[in-house]
């Protein structure tokens, strides 16, 4: 470096921690060297994350938040949308980018969780990192779903208004509540301009501190890895742990070859089948929306569906309250018990590489459980279906809220003293 | 400052009854934005009764009707249709309608003034989808070779009979809500305004 930029360098070091930030998060912040396939997904989210927060600035700078009817009797926000596709240049890719990014995210973050399930990232001392995912998970579904009210379309607006409904079921206060989630009696202009305004303020700002807060709270106590074991037990003579690597350029490069192939496959998608089959743009919801008549069939999106099938599998009463309530209870504390894992695992090791055959067994059905309440939630429900998810959903709750018990009697082997690396 | 300072407890009085004002404008200046979030004066506003002719309603004919953005209903049941709300009334969760989902004037068999006309609002009581026309009777209605005839919600499943009578055990509590209406003449029906509110 010349002395005349070091001196520049130093002159901001004084004003601003720049220096000693790029070597705490990158350059000197060591990963484990073992990391494999499975941690892609994080780096991924992160771009995600930015394709989402671009594609969305200039998208809003053509949408009109907008319910009611244009001169051809098309509610104007409908309308907007079909003009960015149609006339705004380059509008349809921006769009696709948008819409197909929401369902990207959706799978990189189920698989980034995924990955935590099973090398027990969550658990200490990175309990903190993982109700923060958690967190962005929630704010992740409530961006998703107001997101999805915008093109006001058919599926949009019943899926809104059923969402909404939801809430009603609370007693004493839920009505009351539905009413100033809408700010109408109905789901109306009201609900579309609120909607649209969390959509591009407050949740993203959110979601944007809960990430940071994610990665400060990992850089803080350093990354898991497939092995499980803490790499800072075993450090040199200068203080790195004997098997961490820096983050710059290792895992940066690293990161970028999966960058690469995501892109692939996301442009892929973009160009060649933007509306994913039907799962990511609903075919309904290219009619626009018709408070009077819901379409024969509706399912929300698929990154809901497994929450969904678990909501229509409550359909009995108890306690003099309402199915409909439990169904909203279920469905609320099959999200919220995730961040409570780091509670519930009592394992003696962290990675599935060293847990016993009861874990793996369990997680195997789990994971079926969730597919399978996941393609439930897309299908029209009929008594049998309806018998199947209540099964799955039981088993559902019982990975979480049995594991106290089967992660102390499971068979574990020995962790080994150092990560294993070919 | 030293740790084992003597806490000085006038201030410490002040710092707490000042942090407590401050926190009391807090939520006061919340008021404003969260009132913000309820329905507007105009919203509260719209909602006037409608006017429905139901001079060419066949038979077994549906109409429906906007009111207050909700879709109202007017169905002309035939004689078949009146008779099968004797074979539901033990299929479903309330038969006489005492819960109150409907005016005092049609808490009824038929759920209605005229025995004829079903005037009801089309919103599932469950999550607030609109329930589709499952008029056929038996295998044809694909709901079933007893179906005697009614509304299936497309969203959860939930199943109304011809008075609007939600079945047993299904996902929706209560059974389709009948909005307050009168008839201005013999083939005019005014939905959202009986006279008596």
């Amino acid at each position: 470096m010349t002395t005349k930029s070091q001196a520049v360098l130093n002159w901001i070091d004084e004003r601003f921690p720049l220096t000693s930030s790029i070597k705490g998060h990158l350059t000197e912040y060591y990963a484990p060297k073992n990391f494999n396939f499975w941690y892609f997904f994080g780096s991924l989210a992160l771009m995600v994350l930015v394709i989402q927060i671009v594609t969305g600035i200039f998208l809003v700078m053509h949408y009109k938040p907008d319910a009611s009817l244009n001169a051809a009797g098309v509610p104007v926000a409908f309308a907007s949308v079909e003009y960015i596709m149609r006339d705004v240049p380059g509008g349809w890719i921006i769009r696709y980018l948008h819409s197909t990014g929401a369902s990207a995210f959706f799978i990189v973050v189920y698989l980034h969780m995924f990955r935590g399930l099973l090398y027990g990232s969550y658990r200490k001392p990175r309990e903190l990192i993982w109700v923060f995912g958690t967190l962005i998970f929630l704010a992740l579904m409530a961006e998703a779903f107001m997101g999805y009210l915008l093109p006001w379309g058919q599926m949009s607006y019943w899926g809104a208004q059923v969402i909404v409904n939801l809430f009603s079921a609370i007693p004493v206060i839920g009505p009351d509540l539905s009413l100033v989630i809408r700010g109408d009696f109905v789901v109306s202009d009201a609900t579309l301009n609120r909607f649209f305004s969390f959509h591009v303020i407050a949740v993203p700002l959110v979601l944007i501190g809960l990430v940071a807060a994610h990665i400060v709270a990992l850089h803080e106590v350093g990354s898991n890895n497939p092995d499980g074991i803490e790499i800072k037990k075993k450090k040199d003579s200068t203080g790195k742990p004997l098997d961490g690597i820096p983050f710059h350029p290792y895992y940066t490069v690293k990161d970028i070859v999966g960058v690469v192939v995501f892109l692939f496959v996301f442009s892929a998608v973009v160009f060649f089948a933007p509306e994913g089959g039907g799962y990511f743009l609903e075919f309904n919801n290219f009619i626009p929306a018709d408070p009077l008549k819901t379409p024969p069939h509706i399912a929300p999106v698929w990154y809901f569906t497994p929450f969904y099938s678990i909501l229509r599998a409550v359909t009995y009463p108890l306690f003099g309250l309402d199915a409909k309530f439990w169904g909203v209870v279920a469905m609320g504390a099959s999200v919220v018990i995730i961040a409570f894992l780091p509670w519930l695992d009592r394992s003696p090791v962290k990675s599935i590489r060293y847990k016993g055959p009861i874990f793996k067994v369990v997680l195997t059905i789990f994971v079926i459980c969730f597919f399978i309440l996941g393609y439930l939630g897309v299908l029209p429900p009929t008594p049998g279906r309806t018998l199947v998810s209540q099964i799955c959903s039981v088993l559902y709750f019982a990975f979480f809220l049995l594991m106290p018990w089967y992660s102390q009697l499971d068979k574990c082997k020995p962790e080994p003293e150092r990560v294993n690396f070919k | 400052m030293s740790v084992d300072q003597e806490v000085d407890s006038g201030r410490r009085t002040l710092l707490l009854a000042t942090s407590a004002a401050g926190g009391v404008a807090a939520v006061a200046t919340a008021v404003p934005f969260v009132a913000s979030l309820t329905p507007s004066e105009r919203a509260k506003a719209a909602g006037a009764p409608v006017e429905a002719d139901i001079g060419k309603l066949a038979p077994g004919e549906m109409m429906t009707v906007e009111w207050r953005g909700k879709p109202v209903w007017i169905l002309r049941r035939t004689p078949e249709m009146l008779a099968s709300l004797d074979q539901t009334e033990d299929k479903v969760s309330d038969p006489a309608s005492n819960k109150p989902m409907q005016p005092e004037y049609a808490k009824n068999k038929y759920r209605s003034i005229k025995p004829e006309y079903l005037v009801a609002v089309g919103i599932c009581t469950h999550l607030g989808c609109s329930p589709s026309e499952k008029f056929k009777v038996g295998a044809e209605s694909g709901m079933g070779a007893d179906w005697p005839g009614g509304f299936l919600c497309p969203c959860h499943g939930s199943q109304f009979d011809l008075a609007g009578r939600v079945y047993k055990s299904m996902p929706a509590p209560d059974n389709l809500e009948i909005p307050p209406y009168k008839y201005l003449a013999d083939t005019t029906i005014l939905v959202g305004d009986d006279g008596k509110a």
